[in-house]
């Protein structure tokens, strides 16, 4: 138990198009994490494809980027695609 | 033995043997060794017991006197029990209750392959739901058993261990006695010699790959379970099981 790893979960819904993080699991080698994951994020249903990563295979932001990396986005509405009028034809997008 | 008799004793034999060992497990509820295992327990655990739900629910129809599958988990005593006598052996270390899930998860996987093909569209529904359950069960036990053979030298003497203390109950599942053969000859249960052939080719080649050894084909087994003779463990079972039945039965509220 002292060296398991703890790997990174990422189910796709029935109606999900992307898999998405829903949690960890520890577990020995990728096939326990597989298995643990299954069991952990998949009881009721939610699940139709699973992932495990390393969590250590993860390169995160960190906290003092945050200014540089997310703020310059705050005023450029024009990159929301929210003017233009979309035909009924082309539907949910 | 009329053939309604037949199929019950043949079908009690697999609800008892899915509630003891369902029971077995529950009972490291709290205690696993880390949180993702003891999920990953109870889940095969409860498949168990659901399993055996419905099984009684069609002995009980089957014998149709007004019994119910809670009269027949609760209110039976241990030499009423039919259940193989692996089922009933003590959760011990994690190797014993990987070993055990394993031994049980070969056998239990390759008789329900041949209950999906029953002619009783009962017993092929309720066999092809828990075989898909089963399947997922002996893939998980499997990989126990690869990982603490093939693993550390003490998860390696464990398991060996594990392995020679269980095997003196694995007899049972693959030694056929007369309702078996009268169940496969009615084209409902498994072919006993197939069953055992099966049964000894999955296990001696998961075994290999986990560089683990047998025992001989031929050691000394216990039988009985499927008498209803049992080892003392079932009577402590039963005794913590069937409790709140027994204390206060019929009750609705507890």
């Amino acid at each position: 138990m002292a060296e398991w790893s703890l790997y990174e979960v990422f189910v796709r819904s029935k109606h999900g198009l992307n898999h998405k993080h829903v949690g960890s699991v520890h577990a020995a080698d990728a096939a326990m994490a597989m298995e643990n994951a299954r069991d952990l994020y998949t009881r009721r249903n939610e699940g139709v494809s699973i992932w495990v990563v390393p969590s250590s295979a993860i390169t995160a932001s960190t906290g003092d980027e945050k200014e540089a990396l997310f703020d310059p986005s705050e005023d450029k509405v024009y990159r929301h695609a929210s003017f233009y009028q979309l035909p009924d034809e082309v539907g949910h997008m | 033995m009329t053939d309604t008799q037949l199929l019950q004793s043949y079908l009690l034999r697999l609800a008892d043997s899915d509630m003891i060992l369902g029971q077995r497990l529950c009972e490291l509820c709290g205690k696993a060794p880390a949180l993702e295992e003891e999920m990953a327990l109870m889940n095969v655990a409860l498949d168990l017991v659901g399993q055996a739900r419905n099984w009684y629910e069609y002995v009980a129809e089957l014998e149709d006197q007004g019994r119910d599958a809670d009269m027949l988990a609760f209110r039976r005593d241990a030499h009423e029990y039919r259940n193989l006598l692996l089922t009933e052996q003590p959760n011990g270390d994690y190797a014993v209750t990987m070993a055990r899930q394993f031994f049980f998860d070969v056998w239990h996987y390759h008789t329900l392959q041949s209950l999906v093909n029953a002619p009783d569209e009962r017993i092929a529904g309720i066999a092809a739901k828990a075989l898909k359950e089963v399947t997922y069960h002996l893939r998980r036990s499997s990989e126990w058993i690869k990982r603490l053979g093939d693993g550390t030298e003490e998860s390696h003497r464990r398991m060996q261990d594990a392995v020679d203390l269980l095997w003196r109950f694995t007899g049972e599942l693959i030694q056929p006695d007369e309702v078996d053969q009268q169940i496969a000859k009615a084209g409902i249960g498994p072919d006993p010699e197939q069953l055992r052939d099966d049964w000894r080719g999955m296990v001696k080649a998961v075994l290999q790959e986990a560089t683990l050894t047998p025992q001989p084909d031929d050691a000394w087994m216990y039988l009985g379970g499927k008498r209803g003779e049992h080892t003392e463990h079932l009577g402590f079972i039963l005794a913590e099981m069937q409790f709140l039945q027994r204390a206060y039965p019929d009750a609705k509220v507890w």
